[in-house]
């Protein structure tokens, strides 16, 4: 591998990683959002493929990819308010609801979608932000969706929020203490149905990168797993929305590993650096699993923590 | 101009509102078949100090949770001031100036100090501008009693700290009627005074008028002005704290029984050491030293009791040596051979224990009683056969000899031991362990929310199994237990020992300096 190969493999890499790393950042912020409130969402899954599903079909039919990404945001709304009404039912555990939403978000945007496969619907526009280069490779790989910056954005202001604001302290409160958070007044099914309605309508927009920008359109084998990898970003991250930012980024350029090495010629081992992210998902888990600031940082009222 | 309006607003006279009297008029509530409370009826005046005494049970926290809102009563009123008023919620409590600090911990871990206060405000802000908070917050610390640092997060907060914590979230919200349940029971002595001194001071002055629910005769003593008596839901007298003797006190507390007398103590000539720890270090959750280099010698026929505010590593000592914590410095000797806490280490050393929440720490919840006083010889003759095959027969007949003789109330022997009252559970326990041959017993808190009569019998058995030649480890929060059964006295501070000495040549107050930590 000369130097040059080197450059052009990193740059890749760069790019490959502001591509994939901007629905990780949504479905992780909005995971975030939702375990700090005390509860697991873990069926973001089907939040993103449906919200793929949902952002394509409005698209097609709008005409405004826009429009799609806000309607997809609806589609992961309710199907995280749903989530949230029915942990709030006695004796319900979050974690097996999540589970049955996976495979619901996935069947529904599956039934609904067979015939958006076909036809070709508005894409997101990408920013150039690298034209002025005169080099292609970076110019190629500079091309940023807006989503990205929102998604950065977004992690700032939830950061600032848990902090600053009423609802980020209350938030924090119902998840790390119930009891305090009742004993305040606080609604914790309220709070919590509203953290995890928020928390699906970020994962739906998640999905509506994927069918709308990057891989940039609607087939059933578009997700793969990034709803569910989400949740260990966000135990990696240890709870801090700025911190998803950079492990999202990560998790992109490992799946950018194998794309970017292909672009040069190299596709020996393409299944092996294709696998990276999920080994990266083992690694992170098992080293988060020991480690002891991640204990001290969960929310107390998780029920995998408990 | 700011400046200005900082000191106009720290000038604000902290008394603007005075302290309120409360009464309650014929309160009643009754649980299913249980009379809770009967017809109960309290005056507590502006600026008083009232403890409220009462045994386990007597009805003092449902009192206090009518008072709330928690409960509604099914008769009787609470009148504020002389005036009925109507509280359905602890919010409306809140709304009227009634604030409680309960024995488990209201504060949200995950927040600072400051946090914590804030977000406890019924009218804090949607943005919260912490520039302009902070200085509000600092001159509030300022004008109070006792301080706690605003910045910190709550969870690295001493328990001391919390406590006083929850005291001042209460002044902080402009709260004039404390209700404190069982306030210094994780103070130190030391502390537990300054607090209980300072808010007295403030009810003298009239800003506060303080309902204190206690069971220490030492406290009401020294600190409070009235008292009032609670015993099985009804009222049984009340009086001037200052005038009234701890002997008027204790016979409205338990009525006709007998105060128990100390045990009887059999003396031993000097014999061997036991029970050795040489330089034990385990670690907590988090990686710190939970206990550090804990050294310690137990002879036979010796009660040592370890004496602690919680959290100093007591736990996390039992939890050691019962085999529930790695060690990860040190050795443990019995007679001189190393002892690993293991099953075939406990047989064949023969050591036993009763750790604290005995539910929790020493049984199958969902098991039956029969089957959790098997625990330590289900896999031995007459119980088992070739050390696999169990026969239920013998183990029902071993457990109906221990419930009869050690007076468990359960409705059979296959009854879950969860269903059993906290005191039973610890009877069951206790059988189990007391009922072989006893070399070394370790109990921790063994009386911890049991009534007069289990109390006595229980350390009574462990003074017996003493009296026998057993060496003794007790870990207790209650002063008063070690200084009833120990021979020595072992003071953990910090995770480590501190202090030892013969309870001949210390007293309370000695005691109460180490478990400071000076």
């Amino acid at each position: 591998m000369t130097g040059a190969d080197l450059f052009i493999v990193l740059i890749a890499m760069v790019g490959g990683a502001i591509r994939v790393s901007t629905p990780f950042m949504f479905v992780a912020l909005g995971e975030c959002l939702t375990e700090k409130s005390g509860r697991i969402n873990l069926g973001h899954e089907g939040n993103l493929v449906l919200g793929a599903m949902v952002a394509y079909a409005g698209s097609y039919t709008t005409g405004s990819p826009w429009l799609g990404v806000l309607m997809a945001g609806c589609a992961g709304l309710v199907l995280g308010a749903l989530h949230g009404w029915i942990c709030k039912l006695p004796k319900v555990n979050d974690i097996a609801v999540g589970i049955a939403f996976m495979s619901f978000g996935t069947g529904l945007a599956f039934f609904f979608g067979k015939p958006y496969i076909q036809p070709s619907a508005p894409r997101l526009e990408a920013i150039p932000l690298g034209d002025w280069t005169g080099n292609s490779s970076i110019a190629q790989a500079l091309q940023v969706n807006p989503l990205f910056f929102v998604g950065i954005a977004l992690s700032v202001f939830l950061w600032w929020a848990f902090r600053n604001m009423r609802w980020g302290l209350i938030l924090r409160m119902t998840g790390d203490s119930a009891a305090s958070a009742k004993a305040m007044g606080v609604s914790v099914d309220m709070v919590r149905l509203l953290a995890t309605a928020a928390g699906g309508f970020l994962a739906g927009v998640g999905g509506a990168f994927l069918s709308l920008y990057y891989p940039g359109s609607w087939n059933e084998g578009l997700s793969s797993g990034q709803g569910l990898m989400a949740v260990a970003l966000v135990i990696f991250a240890r709870w801090d929305p700025v911190r998803c930012v950079f492990a999202a980024l990560l998790f992109g350029a490992a799946g950018a590993i194998g794309p970017s090495l292909q672009s040069i010629g190299i596709s020996q081992g393409y299944y092996f650096f294709n696998a990276a992210p999920y080994i990266l998902t083992l690694f992170i888990m098992i080293a988060s699993a020991r480690s002891k600031s991640a204990a001290r940082e969960a929310p107390g009222e998780l029920s995998i923590v408990k | 101009m700011s400046a200005a309006l900082l000191v106009a607003d720290i000038a604000v006279p902290p008394a603007a509102k005075r302290a309120p009297s409360l009464e309650t008029a014929g309160m009643t509530k009754i649980f299913g078949p249980l009379v809770a409370l009967d017809t109960v009826s309290i005056k507590v005046e502006a600026g008083s100090f009232h403890a409220l005494l009462g045994e386990n049970g007597a009805g003092k926290s449902t009192l206090v949770k009518c008072i709330m809102g928690f409960y509604a009563a099914d008769r009787g009123s609470v009148l504020l001031d002389g005036k009925e008023v109507d509280v359905k919620s602890p919010r409306d409590a809140r709304d009227l100036g009634i604030g409680m600090v309960y024995q488990h911990f209201t504060l949200v871990p995950c927040l600072t100090a400051a946090e914590n206060l804030v977000i406890s405000r019924a009218d804090a802000p949607a943005i919260i501008d912490w520039k302009a908070e902070m200085p509000k917050l600092e001159a509030f610390m300022a004008r109070m009693p006792f301080q706690v640092p605003l910045d910190r997060q709550v969870s690295t907060l001493s328990a001391g700290e919390k406590q006083k914590l929850e005291i001042l979230k209460l002044l902080y919200l402009d709260q004039r009627f404390l209700i404190l349940d069982e306030p210094t029971s994780v103070l130190t002595p030391g502390e537990a005074d300054e607090v209980l001194g300072l808010l007295g001071q403030m009810a003298a002055r009239g800003e506060i008028t303080v309902l204190m629910i206690s069971h220490k005769f030492r406290e009401v003593k020294a600190f409070c002005d009235s008292f009032t008596v609670l015993r099985r839901g009804r009222l049984t007298g009340s009086g001037d704290a200052r005038t009234a003797t701890v002997a008027e006190m204790s016979s409205m507390m338990i009525g006709d029984t007998e105060v128990r007398e100390r045990a009887e103590r059999v003396m031993h000539n000097d014999r061997s050491a036991v029970l050795e720890l040489a330089g034990l270090c385990a670690e907590d959750e988090e990686g710190r030293l939970a206990i550090d280099r804990v050294n310690l010698k137990i002879r036979s026929g010796e009660i040592v009791g370890i004496a602690g505010v919680s959290g100093n590593g007591q736990s996390a000592l039992v939890e050691a040596l019962a085999g529930q914590r790695p060690l990860s410095d040190g050795r443990v000797f019995i007679h001189g051979k190393p002892f690993e806490p293991k099953r075939s280490d406990f047989d064949r050393f023969k050591v036993y224990g009763l750790p604290e929440e005995p539910l929790k720490n020493a049984t199958v919840p969902r098991m039956s009683v029969a089957e959790n006083m098997a625990f330590r010889a289900f896999d031995k003759p007459p119980m088992a056969s070739l050390g696999w095959w169990l026969s239920p027969g013998p183990m029902r007949r071993k457990a109906e000899g221990l419930i009869a003789r050690y007076r468990v109330k359960t409705t059979s022997p296959d009854s879950p031991i969860e269903a059993l009252s906290g005191g039973n559970v610890q009877r069951a326990v206790l059988a189990r362990e007391l009922s072989g041959e006893v070399d070394v017993l370790i109990v921790a808190n063994p009386c911890f929310g049991l009534d007069f009569a289990s109390v006595a019998e229980i350390r009574s058995q462990i003074m017996e199994q003493r009296n026998r030649g057993a060496a003794v480890l007790l870990v207790s929060e209650d002063l008063d237990e070690i200084l009833e059964l120990s021979d020595r006295v072992a003071v953990m501070s910090g995770g480590t020992i501190s202090y030892v000495s013969p309870i001949g040549e210390t007293d309370r107050n000695t005691i109460g300096q180490h478990m400071a930590g000076h």
